[in-house]
């Protein structure tokens, strides 16, 4: 078979960069109780990573399905999707209430909602849309203004006592996670990785696209189904934890595309979650020790990564 | 033998096929022709499960294509339509060896392999292989989709104006490719054809549609004549009898 | 049916424009206007001013929509998704940071001129895409808009004036009153020169080399739509701040009522401008009276559920 040695030293390579960044995110510049130091950056170094591969994952998959590697669940407005689900709920049950609901049990209800969201809103597009590239494109992002729009509309009428609450959670946050949620959020990933792994042959089949994946024997209609709970899963569980966090997916999936340069999910999907704990844990080493905490993780990564969209699109035609 | 009952398709309130009933038998190559929108590619894709049945049955030696599950189609019948992989890095190679995924379900064995390479070979593949989709011209890659489905080795072969984008040379070697599919190695080609006389040339069987319906079948000796191609194709056409063979003449 | 939607619109916008004058936090009546001087001088000061304010945004907006829509000859692409609002935005931020005490034509012009930048940026980078790829363009100029916006997020953090880069990016007009409005017309002026021009915009639609077999000057007819669709953009930013979707969803609406003979439906679609946004901001005022809902966030509600079925709202093909 070509070429197996090759791309595990890729991997490999990858792994060791994303090792040492660990090592550097644990230590550096950590003054004070060791102990503490440890356990409150290594929760958010877990934090990072989890959300990272998840992230990284779901959107693969969520490429493969929709024979397209522009399309993340970002641009099809998962993130919008779930400010105003934040709003809704503090519209809903005011911002005390929200705040007083515990921990795990808010986890779990943004967790069900995000997850019948994401259901529908990939579900209607990628089953109807997808013969229309074009349009499905646009209907996620129109969805995206929409939800962020009537998340406005919703603040607008929210006390601004509890307008707090929310504009906090439009933000994504790696410090203040909750190390049981990291938990419960680490299982239901998990269960979702090793669903996604099982699948990675039928992967590189539906990437052929519908009618060659019908005709090699794969149930295209219930194979898409199942990967698309599974790409709800994975972003559902990261955006619960730490907020709106899909937006550097197209990044992280096209470097893993060009670091990879192979159309195997088992050496894509590996190769997709180092490069996200990469950025992630890179990301915020550059937010914290060079840019002194004063840029958002998000503004870093929206940034760099909206150039190397770019620099990708403008050298190679793209599909 | 594909046995074709009273099958009908509607898209919108248009209707593209209606009560379409045929038995090809199995063995030799079949060509599907007919003018633009009288339902061929629709009709393969129909017989393909691509889309699902509205009305009527299509059978392959008894397995009902709207009752079986489909894996097990795709060891019987494969079919080659014109979408185009996605932009991964895919070598020829990788595309045809795509066509043992039914025998091997993401574990190839070294049967597998061998058979990608026979594929390869007939097919005149042997120095592509190594080189990706977006480096060869359209024509290979045609020929390597067609390789694909060859190496699925099914009794099976549906293919929708594989000819597109080959010139002279490159067509005429695919057609004597399906023959030899056909006769060397046993399988049963249904091919959709754009140019007529491809298919007089190779075809054991011509099967006619127009606006939806069978406008007529039988080998090409006895059904292509003027007169049913004028109005078939509602153009004037004549035909020459050149060296044992009818040849249209529609050009001018 | 070109001339009934024009004159439709100028009837509707002629009912809203009054509806409008009597709308607002105190209460306003026709009666009160001979009974009391001072409802005259609300009228004056406030009243008129901000509806002619949104009258002249909505319909110069409009008109740089469909202009750089030509330009790029795409029709999902508007200058505040592609960079030009957040061009304007930076253009501004550098001159706060540069020139703290400069007076409004300063900074008016200096938001232009970043804006055209921003704006020539874009263009050049749409020219390299392949013309085989329609959904690219409106791709590109998202990401290549959250580039700029990621840029001004940060420069804003930097200079502690979030809060204004919040206002740019999120158009609203209460705070216009006489005195502070007057830029618009300038504004207004523009978009009426490009009803001059019209029939040059429709053809270098039709792309370079057309253009050029028809004998126009393509380079200068495009530096004038340039000039155009940054100088009304950057007055808006200034005055009022951005109001995202108007250049999409206005031109769309109007083709599809109108087709697209520029010369004949530009001012359709300028009125149609007009008519949304003041539309929107009545309902802004209205539905929670006495506070406001900004008109961004109306029209991101509206325009987002109008461009839904203008997208969706085709005959499907048959296959």
């Amino acid at each position: 078979m070509a070429g197996r040695p090759v791309l595990d030293k890729r991997l490999l390579a990858l792994g060791l960069v994303l090792t040492l960044l660990c090592a550097a995110f644990l230590t550096l510049g950590a003054r004070g109780d060791w102990g503490f130091v440890l356990a409150y950056r290594g929760t958010k170094l877990a934090a990072l990573l989890l959300v990272g591969v998840a992230v990284a994952v779901a959107t693969v998959l969520f490429q493969t399905v929709s024979g397209n590697r522009i399309l993340t669940p970002s641009i099809m407005g998962f993130d919008a999707l779930f400010v105003l689900l934040q709003t809704s709920l503090v519209f809903a049950l005011g911002g005390v209430g929200a705040a007083a609901l515990p921990a795990a049990l808010r986890f779990c209800l943004e967790f069900g909602l995000l997850l019948g969201g994401a259901l529908l809103l990939f579900g209607t597009l990628l089953g109807s849309g997808r013969t229309d590239l074009h349009r499905m494109v646009l209907t996620g992002i129109i969805l995206g203004v929409l939800f962020r729009s009537l998340a406005g509309f919703l603040q607008r009428l929210i006390d601004p006592n509890d307008f707090v609450v929310v504009q906090a959670s439009s933000f994504a946050s790696f410090g203040a996670v909750d190390g049981d949620l990291l938990g419960l959020a680490a299982g239901l990933s998990t269960l979702a990785l090793l669903g996604t792994w099982s699948l990675r042959h039928r992967l590189d089949v539906l990437a052929l696209g519908r009618d060659h994946a019908i005709s090699l024997g794969v149930d295209h209609r219930r194979s898409v189904l199942l990967v698309l709970v599974l790409v709800a899963a994975l972003v559902s569980v990261s955006t619960a934890l730490v907020g709106p966090v899909t937006f550097f997916g197209l990044l992280v999936s096209a470097l893993a595309h060009l670091v990879m340069r192979t159309h195997r999910h088992a050496s894509l999907l590996p190769a997709a979650a180092l490069v996200a704990g990469i950025v992630l844990v890179g990301g915020q080493l550059v937010v914290e020790r060079l840019l002194g905490l004063a840029a958002t993780l998000s503004v870093v990564v929206e940034f760099l990564g909206g150039l190397a969209f770019l620099y990708l699109v403008l050298r190679r035609p793209v599909r | 033998m594909i046995q074709i009952d009273g099958v009908g398709h509607s898209i919108g309130g248009e209707t593209i096929l209606s009560d379409v009933t045929m038995s090809l038998p199995k063995g030799g190559v079949t060509a599907l022709i007919g003018p633009n929108g009288a339902g061929k590619s629709t009709l393969l894709g129909l017989m393909a499960r691509l889309q699902p049945l509205q009305t009527g049955r299509i059978r392959f030696d008894d397995l009902d294509v709207a009752r079986t599950p489909t894996a097990r189609l795709a060891l019987k019948l494969a079919i080659l339509r014109q979408e185009m992989p996605l932009g991964t890095r895919l070598t020829l190679r990788d595309l045809v060896a795509f066509g043992r995924f039914p025998h091997h379900r993401g574990r190839p064995g070294p049967q597998d392999r061998a058979k990608v390479e026979d594929a390869l070979a007939l097919f005149g593949l042997g120095d592509l292989a190594h080189r990706y989709t977006d480096e060869v011209s359209g024509g290979q890659r045609q020929r390597a989709l067609v390789a694909m489905t060859f190496a699925q080795e099914t009794d099976y072969l549906l293919l929708d104006e594989p000819l597109n984008n080959l010139d002279m040379a490159h067509a005429r070697h695919l057609m004597r490719t399906l023959r030899e599919v056909a006769d060397r190695h046993g399988r049963t080609v249904v091919v959709v054809l754009h140019e007529v006389n491809y298919a007089a040339a190779h075809a054991d069987r011509i099967v006619a549609l127009k606006d939806g319906r069978l406008a007529f079948e039988g080998p090409p000796g006895e059904v292509l004549t003027a007169e049913r191609l004028s109005a078939l194709y509602g153009t004037s056409v004549t035909v020459r009898d050149v060296e044992g063979r009818p040849v249209a003449l529609h050009y001018a | 049916m070109t001339a009934g939607v024009t004159w439709g619109a100028a009837a509707a916008l002629a009912v809203l424009a009054g509806l409008s004058l009597f709308t607002g936090v105190i209460g306003l009546a026709p009666g009160d206007l001979l009974a009391d001087p001072e409802a005259l001088g609300l009228l004056l000061v406030s009243r008129l001013p901000r509806t002619l304010a949104v009258i002249l945004t909505g319909a110069s907006m409009a008109v740089a929509g469909l202009i750089m829509q030509m330009l790029v000859r795409n029709r999902f692409v508007e200058p505040t998704t592609a960079g030009t609002g957040q061009g304007a935005a930076l253009g501004i931020l550098l001159v706060t940071l540069l020139w703290p005490e400069a007076p409004i034509l300063a900074r008016m012009i200096a938001a232009s001129v970043a804006a055209l930048l921003a704006t020539a940026g874009f263009l050049l980078l749409v020219r390299r895409l392949p013309p085989t790829e329609p959904l690219l363009v409106p791709l590109v100029a998202i990401v290549y808009g959250s580039i700029l916006g990621a840029v001004v997020a940060f420069i804003g953090y930097r200079l502690d004036l979030l809060q204004y880069v919040e206002v740019w990016m999120n158009g609203e007009f209460s705070g216009v009153i006489l005195g502070r409005y007057e830029l618009l017309w300038a504004s207004g002026v523009l978009a009426a020169l490009a009803y001059l021009v019209a029939d040059r915009f429709a053809i270098v639609g039709l792309g370079r080399e057309t253009s050029v077999s028809l004998g126009l000057d393509y380079d200068r007819v495009v530096l004038l739509g340039l000039l155009i669709v940054s100088t009304v953009s950057a007055l808006t930013v200034v005055t009022v701040g951005m109001i995202p979707f108007v250049g999409i969803v206005v031109p769309n609406v109007a083709s599809r009522l109108m087709g697209d003979n520029l010369r004949a439906t530009l001012p359709g679609v300028a009125l149609l401008g007009a008519l949304f946004v003041l539309a929107c901001d009545l309902l802004g005022r209205v539905i929670r009276h006495p506070y406001e809902i900004p008109v961004g966030t109306v029209f991101g509600v509206l325009g987002a559920v109008v461009f839904l079925v203008l997208l969706h709202g085709r005959p499907a093909r048959a296959g």
